[in-house]
């Protein structure tokens, strides 16, 4: 049957399990929104294209799923970039379909037109611009494919408005054909049989673990792992959730905002075996003093991340699926009491505090009240600041996917959009937003979206009258001039939700706190909390950039 | 040290800025790099040549490169049995009475005259990078007036295509 480009590519999206997908029209996009209006594929319209690039990268990292997002040229396709970078740095899977301005147009600055290819390329796992209209659902097939297979990210198709209107036959390939892309599954045996002779040898060995094992869905492999050998744990940003918080070999976050049981089993370990990181250097500090002592192990599915900024001793590249399993299988217990001895002693000794307030709210405990509200089953989506790295510290994560956060770009305006997607994809979970009163504004427009389709995210603002973080980097390496990180004039964000469309409350004192955050709960659809804590209060402990991890400040 | 890569793409559109666009990125230091068509319709050859500090920066380098989804195989042809090419077109400065002095140093050189204007004179080479050093380097009291160079090509002399290898 004879159809246009545009009804190709939306019967593409359906083979590919698409049923929603995030987006904002525009000229170049309308015989795709034409395509769209009746075909049953849910199209959430957001207020900006970021916010719609932000809700389908949560809508991914919480399904697993290949999320989707589409723009108009030009400036609606740069308005993805912000979202595209974001989720290219924490590996998600999105398909990016930007319009473009028609074949004949391009290359003559036309009206709307923007060379996103070209843009994107450095952001992007792939990107490809259609040039002939039989390419167009090839082309569509290869993005889905190397989105989520191998190490995920975003691809980006850029589809000519001419290509939209011309008519072709649906034949949807079967199969991908690319001679330079073969994602591995299976590694080398041989390396897991060294890891684990290096396990049997080892006194001191510590497990790093990343993203990785939350994309990969390995998370009961590698606890069988850790109940088998009772090695300890600690994890960077993007691992939690991928070991029980609360397990008793769980040391907590690795780095710059780490504990002092993670940042000091690391120093002093004999074997660390990262698997699925890619030793940033939040976590790794100083790297000529990363693990001095240590043999390092790397397992990942990337090639490219052995040895980039580590230099790893054993490498074991392929699907951790593949190489958790290898290595369940063939391990043995090490003898390592003293060790666990000491790394417990220091987690007990050495745990993560605050001062407690009775008047002020301390922003830790917010999150404290929200992980005991929600028993530690909520998704926990960030924005970015010294929130988002309290929400890492305080909320006890049980489960793969349950904390949505841009760790690699640190993205401010990224939580609120990244919560609908989240939301949409899991409509039975309970989905919070953990914001400041800066990255909120960065994508404050959203609140309409999520009050357009009554999502029940409650969004709690840790309302600290200013760029938290950026005061907290002025107060100790800047001799206290805090310059342009005040916010001289308050927003009143309750009002401000109020006025798009969801239910606002701003609660002043400790006393207010927990009753105020049961009312969000018990509140159909969706509400924002501006939740004044305290203006001055330092994420601790804290590896100033460029220190060894076991210099730490307070802790 | 210097390594030279052989790196086989599909011939696509886009790949060109996807490798200039990951090298650039990722700042690594390419000395040149050349295009060309091969035995096969759809796959481009492209030679690499890389100043890196050690072989972990080099493996950087190709692990990176083999990402891109249009890069089929990287073959490392610096330790492997290869001949190395490099064309240089020179304009020099070629008066009457220097003339036969150049003549005579192109075909020392076994170099080239390829076009002669009153003035000037246009040669060409093909050789190893440090032949034709050596021929700008000896050219030059006479006055370069411009050089081209294609960058190095190479191929190991292997019988086995590096798409097989
Ligand atoms: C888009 C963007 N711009 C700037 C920054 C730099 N930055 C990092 S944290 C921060 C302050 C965040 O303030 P807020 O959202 O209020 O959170 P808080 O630190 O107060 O919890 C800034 C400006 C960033 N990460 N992202």
């Amino acid at each position: 049957m004879l159809m246009n480009g545009a009804q190709a590519l939306v019967k593409s999206l359906k083979s590919e399990g698409v049923d929603i997908l995030f987006g904002y029209p525009g000229g170049a996009a309308l015989t795709l929104y034409d395509a769209l209006y009746d075909s049953g594929i849910r199209h959430i319209l957001t207020r900006h294209e970021q916010g719609a690039a932000h809700a389908a990268d949560g809508f991914a990292r919480a399904t697993g799923k290949v999320g989707v997002c589409i723009s108009t040229s030009g400036p609606g396709a740069t308005n993805l970039v912000t979202g595209i970078a974001t989720a290219y740095m924490d590996s998600v899977p999105v398909v990016f379909i930007t319009s473009q301005v028609a074949t004949g147009l391009i290359g003559k600055d036309s009206f709307q037109e923007a060379d996103i290819t070209g843009i994107t390329t450095p952001i992007t796992k792939h990107n490809v611009l259609v040039k002939k209209p039989q390419d167009l659902l090839k082309c569509v097939k290869e993005a889905f494919y190397i989105a989520r297979t191998g190490r995920p990210g975003p691809v980006l198709v850029d589809i000519p408005k001419d290509i939209f209107a011309a008519k072709m036959d649906f034949t949807y390939p079967e199969t991908v054909k690319l001679k330079g892309y073969k994602p591995i599954f299976a590694g080398e045996k041989c390396k897991v049989s060294l890891v684990a002779d290096a396990l049997a040898q080892a006194k001191k060995p510590v497990f790093f673990i990343g993203g990785g094992i939350n994309i990969a869905g390995v998370s009961e492999e590698f606890s069988r792992l850790i109940e088998k050998t009772g090695i300890p744990v600690t994890t960077s940003l993007m691992g939690m959730g991928g070991f029980p918080s609360d397990h008793r070999l769980n040391l907590g976050m690795l780095g710059m905002h780490g504990t002092y049981a993670a940042n000091q089993a690391v120093t002093q370990c004999d074997l660390l075996i990262g698997v699925g990181v890619r030793f940033d250097d939040r976590v790794t500090g100083l790297v000529s003093r990363f693990a001095p002592n240590a043999t390092v192990v790397h397992f990942d599915i990337d090639p490219a991340e052995i040895n980039k900024n580590i230099k790893t001793d054993i490498r074991v590249v392929g699907d951790l699926n593949w190489s958790l399993s290898q290595l369940n299988s063939i391990i043995t217990n090490p003898d390592i009491s003293d060790w666990q001895c000491a790394v417990m002693k220091w987690k007990q000794e050495r745990p993560l505090t605050f001062d407690e307030d009775t008047r002020e709210i301390k922003p830790q405990s917010v999150i404290q009240e929200i992980d005991q509200l929600t028993d530690g089953n909520a998704i926990m989506v960030t924005d970015t600041g010294q929130h988002q790295m309290w929400t890492a510290q305080y909320y006890t994560f049980k489960k793969p996917r349950t904390l949505i956060t841009s760790g690699g770009l640190g993205t401010m305006g990224f939580g609120l959009p990244a919560a609908i997607g989240a939301q949409l994809g899991c409509p039975d979970q309970l989905v919070w937003a953990i914001s400041g009163d800066g990255s909120i504004m960065m994508n404050c427009q959203e609140i309409a979206t999520a009050a357009e389709h009554n999502l029940p995210i409650k969004t709690a603002i840790l309302n600290n009258k200013g760029l938290g973080m950026v005061r907290q980097w002025q107060r100790m390496f800047y001799q206290k001039r805090y310059s342009g990180s005040k916010h001289e004039r308050g927003t009143d964000f309750a009002k401000l939700a109020e006025a798009l469309g969801a239910k606002g409350i701003t609660v002043k004192s400790a006393q207010e706190l927990r009753p105020a955050l049961e009312e969000a709960i018990k509140t159909p659809g969706p509400v924002f909390l501006d939740i004044w804590v305290s203006e001055d209060e330092d994420v601790l402990p804290m590896v100033p950039a460029g220190a060894a991890l076991d210099e730490m400040i307070g802790g | 040290m210097k390594y030279t890569l052989a790196v086989l793409v599909e011939n696509r559109p886009g790949v060109l800025t996807h490798i200039s666009g990951l090298i650039s990125r990722r700042a690594f230091n390419i000395e040149s790099i050349t295009a060309g068509s091969t035995e096969e319709p759809d796959m481009t050859r492209i030679t690499l040549v890389v100043d890196a500090e050690n072989e972990d920066e080099l493996e950087q380098v190709v692990n990176q490169l083999d990402k891109l989804v249009y890069v089929i195989k990287i073959v490392n042809l610096t330790k492997v049995d290869s001949i190395n090419r490099d064309m240089a077109l020179i304009k020099v400065r070629a008066l009457p009475e220097s003339r036969s002095d150049i003549v005579d140093i192109v075909s020392i050189f076994r170099a080239k005259i390829v076009d002669v204007h009153p003035e000037t004179m246009v040669i060409e080479l093909t050789g190893e990078e440090d032949k034709i050093d050596a021929l700008s380097e000896v050219l030059k009291d006479h006055g370069i007036v411009e050089i081209v160079r294609t960058g190095k090509i190479a191929l190991s002399r292997s019988p086995v295509a590096a798409k097989n290898n």
